[in-house]
């Protein structure tokens, strides 16, 4: 399986997105802001970093590159579209999902290993969990803040559309410790912590059994692996 | 050249952790006095030909859907000003003693 990872000029977190799925059995293509081809990827990843050095607003830039014209139409006809951090950022500001990322509301960049709950497990990056299941991977973020309208908030909970929430720890002021989100047809999510970074023994977040042996992370990977086997 | 300004502020009901920021450092200098602050943003947007109907229309799209995120921030303004240099050459046709400074050409 292909899985496409798209570099924005600021993307910081393309390598280990390739690396994740290069970890997780599917073969990673490098992808470019700047063109209009999804070279016949089956699915596509949005990495973290600052783009565009969030200017305008984190993801706003990114969000009408080139490429992404073809990432909302692929995302529009079912593709798999994962976007982390500043990926969740732009898939906000290209509509793909709905709510907006603002600033942390202690006002620091904060970054920890955090503990999530998988809230929807049917997702296309979520079915190798289960739901309730809680997990722990890295969370580095200045403006995340998951903001909508409490109508909005009412309508993505009542339609089980809150992918990840937080647990224990509210890291940034998100509304409802919502950490991420999925569009209606379940294969766009997106959300602000990074399994990319928890994805290969010795350098994951520490667990009980030994340090930094976490790899909460691959579950993503290989959810969108096999659900594309099996439709195959 | 007509300089077109957009102005745009964080929602109303949000917390604005820079403008809180802020004012907590107001505070904390003796300026208690001072009780809220908010940041927003101002475009200045340059055009080089006339600002007609549809200049205008396609500024007010512009100022919703790329200048500002309508589900964190409103656009509070829009405004249509006079380049400095423009505001010197009128005000030295009516004589009343403006002098532009050097260099000033924004």
């Amino acid at each position: 399986m292909r899985i496409g990872v798209i570099t924005f000029p600021g993307s910081l977190d393309d390598r280990d997105a390739q690396r994740a799925v290069r970890l997780a059995g599917g073969e990673p293509v490098a992808l470019w802001h700047g063109s209009h081809d999804l070279e016949g990827v089956d699915a596509l990843i949005l990495p973290g970093g600052f783009s565009y050095g969030d200017y305008l607003r984190c993801g706003a830039i990114a969000s009408l590159s080139p490429i992404m014209s073809e990432v909302v139409d692929a995302a529009n006809a079912g593709m798999p579209v994962l976007g982390i951090c500043n990926g969740f950022q732009m898939l906000a500001e290209a509509h793909l999902l709905e709510g907006g990322l603002i600033r942390n509301d202690h006002g620091s960049f904060i970054c920890r290993d955090q503990v999530l709950r998988v809230e929807n497990a049917s997702t296309a990056w979520t079915s190798e969990f289960e739901a309730g299941q809680e997990i722990i991977i890295p969370l580095k973020n200045g403006e995340g803040g998951f903001i909508a309208s409490e109508e909005t908030l009412d309508r993505l909970e009542g339609e089980g559309r809150v992918a990840f929430r937080y647990v224990g720890v509210n890291p940034n002021g998100s509304l409802r410790d919502i950490a991420g989100i999925t569009n209606a047809a379940g294969n766009v999510v997106g959300l602000m912590p990074h399994p990319e970074h928890a994805v290969e023994p010795g350098f994951g977040p520490d667990t009980a059994a030994a340090m930094r042996s976490g790899v909460d992370g691959l579950g993503f990977f290989t959810s969108v692996i096999r659900r594309t086997l099996v439709e195959a | 050249m007509p300089t077109i300004v957009v102005e745009v502020m964080p929602k109303a009901e949000l917390l604005d952790p820079q403008g809180k920021a802020v004012v907590g450092a107001l505070s904390r200098t003796g300026h208690g006095s001072i009780s809220g602050v908010r940041v927003g943003k101002r475009f200045e947007l340059t055009v080089d030909g006339p600002v007609d109907e549809d200049l205008r229309a396609e500024v007010a799209a512009l100022a919703e859907n790329v200048l500002s995120n309508s589900v964190i921030e409103d656009v509070v303004g829009i405004h249509y000003e006079q380049s400095n240099a423009e505001a010197a050459a009128e005000a030295a046709e009516h004589h009343d003693g403006y002098d532009a400074p050097a260099g000033e050409t924004h």
